[in-house]
């Protein structure tokens, strides 16, 4: 087992489905897609019964790539590699279960085997993102993955999808680019030693060792946290992610922010903390600010849309607020929750945008205003919705709520007035929730949706939600197995920070009572 | 010169050039004994095996120091980065000499004018056209021009470097007046080059003078050794090297002196911008380099700053003034503006590998980057010349529109191009311009570095509206991708894309066998 690539197999088998799509002509193409994303599902899931809790990174693949400068192709991934890659290959069939016909039913734009074989691209290049364990590699998926999700964005959207892809590559590649600074900088640093690696175990080594503390270190942290910023949306630079979900397809959206987006949260844990230690330590009261900015701001926003889908990206950026406040916190629990936060995130997200995505395809509208009481005439898809929404609000019971609840706890004990007024947001969340609920599905049925929306959801629709919501409740009544692999990682993280003065906070109870 | 000078080692170390000096010679002759039917095939098959047998000559010298120069006062210095660079020279020649051959796409003729002397819309030219004349000199000139170029970036004497300049230079001048279509365009192109083109000259000559009177010599690395210990004013020098750099600054297109390179690129015969934009690039950015470190490299700290301010102006002008662009061709100019930019910053960085210090050098990095610039050029201006609307090369954006939609092969393959010169990973642009950035970055200008990416995300702007335009738009009426090309452009679009996609997938081989060229042979390096 340990001799078989099971890395490279999970991640280039989207990329070959990809190249397949090319050929594939009509309907074909559709179910040809779809059976590429559900192999690549299996694999993962037997990558997932094989992965062994607590012993680091697993599934090692090396071979040389560029010895020239010292980058090597080596895969590998540890708890929270695990879980970004199953978050990837569950969601993109779901995705185009979900979006089955979608392309199709709207004119003038792309066919919908164009949009199974860019998903699959995504998903090999997003896969490829999660596994990488040579800085080099990561960086070079980390910016390939633009263009699909370019053409994902500009080719199927709505009217304003042109200027919206635009928008988005340019925020990405700003970012991207300033990364890609940071990274020769760790070439120069190591070549500077003799011998250039970008190997991440070594590179860990050598931080560990104190080479990337000083000033040196801290402007390389700059660089991979504005890319990751910009990426995992953080205010202020998050105002791309609106904008991309509002003129997408769901399925393009929920791509987008379920997994792409990832990304972004990911490489602060694994690049900045990891490589970084001395310097994400000296960042932490900025970044802890920016991201209660985001919680906050991101949730009022959201409460003030009038526009479905950009209700649903500005609670992303409130949500992806908790997860970078829950990693800089740096302690075990904030760490863990954090992580089981983005695969949580990614699984309500989805089956929120999807579900507002068969709202907007019967109404052919995404104005929250343009709805009302649509429960009586679609009960079925009323349900649905308030289950995902219940979900993104953190209903004990759903697996977002554990993982909030860790974020907060953890963020508390090490920063107390962060998490008390962080705790606001979880009012919010439960007030945009409600109030879009409220606004759209309850009250009495006006003319257009009684005009419009005239059938629940159907078979296919509903069997591409109903996953996600098993998963969102079995991982919230059971979230050890999910913690059981994340914990690892948080400990192994908390190892590389404690030696810069962060300290996992002492219980707060007093001897002698327990 | 010594006594024992050994000329045997001599011929071979400059047996490329020989070869195709030879050639071009040869060629001239064909021109005169062969009749007229016969030469365009002939000029064809005998240019692309100059430019073969040259190559492999290279191939055979290279990793072989024993055959390279051994004498510190030569002319020429036949040092690994002249041997890459040649390299890179010939295989884009020979690529350029198949542009050049492709008639298909033209509608049976070529893309030259059949009587360059006739007047545009004569009696003369007609007669010239229904004779069907055909210029096959211009694989004469280009061969001249590639040797000139080979010159050029291995002189290690200014005075050769300056005859290297011409000797480059004047083919250029004829070649891009040459248009078959919009003839009045090509020859404004033409003269506003050769105008140009003899100011930078004679800007790079009194230069030279200057630092003559300096160093009293034209060997580089006299100079070179001369800096600091000169009894002249240095002021001498400062304004010698600015002068020789106003004229190889000229070469290579960089701001303040890029103004003819969008009129040129513009007017010139497509096949011909190909070969300018790629080939008078990689000597022009040769000959600077060697320059700046053998024959100055002790004045570094003057002219450092000086090219840093100048790359900075490059990658803004070559990447803002192609933001309003409406013409393809004019866009591919500002682009190659914008990368003569990146390469300065590597030049700017000069990146050297000391004791303890691995990795690339500004040398091969720039060298590699020339490579990657290269294929995709190459390939993106092969391109242009199949979008026509009834025979007539279409190069405005507006006329693309769709394109993608129509043609998907076109589509993907030019996006393909696109995507390698925006840098984007995956493709050979983005290893590039890791290279030259990481060159800066290791050279101590890590901030220079940071201000080339994000320049880069202004001319990735227009990169990526060609792609768009090419996709998202829907398609107008009128020009479509001739489906009729011959095999000749067909080879270049087919390495170009081969090429571009694999040096950005695995860049390992390429970058370890340029690592080898990793510094210019001076004074104490023997």
């Amino acid at each position: 087992m340990s001799t078989f690539p099971w890395l490279t197999v999970t991640a280039v088998l989207p990329l070959i489905g990809a190249l397949v799509l090319v050929f594939v002509k009509g309907s074909m193409a559709r179910i040809v897609g779809l059976a590429f994303s559900l192999v690549t599902l299996v694999l993962s899931i037997v990558m997932a019964v094989a992965f062994t809790p607590g012993e680091g990174i697993q599934f090692v693949e090396e071979a040389p790539w560029i010895p020239a400068i010292g980058a090597s192709y080596s895969l590998g991934i540890d708890g929270m590699g695990l879980l970004m890659v199953l978050l990837t290959t569950i969601l993109v069939p779901v995705v185009m279960i979900a979006t089955w016909d979608d392309p199709e039913t709207t004119t003038g734009r792309w066919t919908s085997q164009s949009f199974f074989g860019l998903s699959l691209l995504l998903e090999g290049l997003a896969l490829y993102v999660f596994m990488a364990t040579d800085v080099l590699l990561f960086y070079l998926f980390f910016e390939a993955t633009l263009i699909p999700m370019y053409f994902l964005i500009g080719g199927f959207g709505g009217a304003k999808r042109q200027a919206a892809a635009l928008k988005f590559l340019l925020f990405s590649l700003v970012g991207g680019l300033v990364m890609l600074v940071a990274v020769i900088g760790i070439y120069a640093v190591t070549a500077g030693l003799g011998q250039p690696t970008y190997n991440l175990g070594t590179l860990q080594t050598l931080a560990g060792a104190g080479l990337f503390d000083g000033n040196i270190g801290r402007w390389l942290f700059a660089g991979f946290f504005i890319a990751f910023a910009v990426k995992a949306p953080m205010v202020p630079v998050h105002t791309w992610l609106p904008d991309a979900a509002e003129a997408s397809t769901p399925g393009g959206a929920t791509l987008m922010v379920s997994v792409l987006d990832k990304i972004g949260t990911f490489g602060m844990l694994r690049f900045c903390l990891g490589l970084f230690p001395e310097a994400s330590v000296w960042a932490t009261p900025l970044v802890l600010v920016l991201a209660l900015i985001s919680v906050i701001y991101g949730a009022m926003a959201a409460i003030g849309q009038r526009n479905l889908m950009r209700l649903v990206a500005f609670t992303s950026v409130s949500h992806f607020g908790f997860i970078v406040m829950g990693i800089f916190a740096m302690t075990t629990a904030g760490l863990s929750g954090s992580i089981f936060y983005m695969f949580n995130h990614g699984l309500s997200t989805a089956a929120l945008f999807l579900v507002v995505g068969y709202l907007i395809k019967r109404r052919g509208s995404a104005d929250v205003a343009a709805f009302g009481g649509v429960e009586k005439v679609a009960p079925v898809m009323a349900g649905f919705l308030l289950v995902s929404g219940l979900s993104a609000l953190g209903l004990p019971g759903m697996s977002s709520f554990v993982s909030e609840f860790m974020v907060l706890a953890g963020t508390f004990a090490s920063h107390p007035w962060i998490g008390a007024i962080a705790a606001i947001g979880l009012v919010l969340a439960a007030l945009y929730v409600t109030n879009m609920y409220q606004r759209t599905m309850t009250g009495p049925v006006t003319e257009q949706v009684a005009a419009t929306v005239r059938t629940d959801l159907n078979g296919r629709e509903r069997l591409a939600i109903i996953p996600l919501f098993a998963l969102i409740l079995v991982l919230g009544f059971f979230p050890q197995p999910a913690l059981e692999v994340t914990e690892p990682v948080a400990d192994r993280t908390m190892s590389v920070v404690e030696a810069y003065g962060v300290a996992e906070p002492a219980p707060q109870i007093p001897e002698g009572q327990n | 010169m010594n006594a024992t000078f050994d000329y045997g080692l001599l011929i071979v170390a400059i047996a490329p050039i020989a070869i195709v000096f030879g050639g071009a010679c040869l060629s001239l002759l064909a021109e005169a004994v062969m009749p007229r039917g016969a030469r365009w095939g002939t000029q064809l098959v005998l240019s692309l095996v100059v430019l073969i047998a040259a190559l492999v000559a290279s191939f055979m010298m290279w990793g072989n120091p024993q055959t390279l120069a051994q004498d510190q006062t030569a002319m020429l210095m036949v040092d690994p980065p002249a041997l890459a660079m040649w390299m890179l020279l010939l295989v884009f020649g020979a690529l350029s000499m198949l542009l050049f051959a492709e008639r298909a796409v033209y509608g049976g003729v070529s893309a030259f004018t059949p009587s360059g002397a006739a007047i545009p819309g004569s009696h003369d030219e007609r007669a010239a056209s229904e004779a069907r004349f055909e210029h096959s000199e211009v694989f004469t000139l280009a061969l001249f021009s590639i040797a000139g170029m080979m010159m050029f970036l291995a002189s290690n004497n200014l005075l050769m470097m300056f005859v290297a300049l011409e000797i480059m230079s004047l083919p250029l001048y004829l070649l891009s007046g040459l248009g078959r279509r919009r003839r009045l365009l090509s020859q404004e192109a033409a003269l506003k080059y050769f105008l140009l083109g003899s100011l930078a000259s004679a800007f790079f000559l009194f230069g030279v003078a200057l630092v003559f009177g300096y160093a009293g010599s034209f060997n580089l690395s006299v100079i070179d050794a001369s800096i600091g210990a000169s009894p002249i004013s240095y002021a001498v020098l400062i304004a010698g090297i600015l002068m020789m750099l106003v004229g190889l600054l000229f070469k290579a297109g960089a701001v303040p002196f890029h103004n003819w390179v969008p009129d040129v690129y513009a007017g010139a015969p497509t096949p011909v911008t190909a070969f300018m934009a790629v080939c008078t690039k990689i000597a022009a950015v040769g000959g600077i380099m060697r320059v700046l470190y053998v024959g100055l490299g002790a004045a570094r700290w003057d002219w450092q700053p000086v090219l840093a301010v100048v790359a900075i102006l490059t990658m803004l002008v070559g990447g803002v003034l192609g933001l309003v662009q409406t013409d393809v061709k004019r866009l591919l100019a500002y682009s190659s503006i914008a990368h003569a930019g990146y390469i300065l910053v590597a030049i700017v960085g000069a990146a050297q590998l000391g004791t303890g210090v691995g990795g690339m050098t500004s040398v091969s990095a720039v060298t590699f980057y020339l490579l990657t610039y290269g294929v995709a050029t190459l390939g993106a201006f092969a391109m242009l010349t199949m979008v026509r609307d009834n025979g007539a090369e279409v190069t405005q954006m507006s006329g693309w529109a769709g394109l993608g939609r129509k043609s998907p092969m076109f589509g993907v393959v030019m996006a393909i191009f696109m995507l390698s010169f925006t840098g984007i990973p995956l493709t050979a642009g983005f290893m590039g311009k890791w290279a030259v950035f990481a060159a800066a970055f290791q050279g101590g200008w890590g901030w220079l570095a940071l201000v080339g990416v994000l320049l880069s995300v202004v001319s990735a702007v227009y990169y990526l509206r060609v792609i768009a335009v090419m996709f998202f738009r829907e398609p107008v009426e009128g020009p479509e991708v001739v489906p009729g090309f011959s095999a000749a452009t067909l080879i270049v679009v087919v390495l170009g894309v081969i090429a571009t996609v694999l040096l950005g997938i695995v860049p390992g081989p390429a970058m370890g066998f340029l690592q080898q060229a990793s510094e210019f042979l001076r004074i104490g390096m023997m």
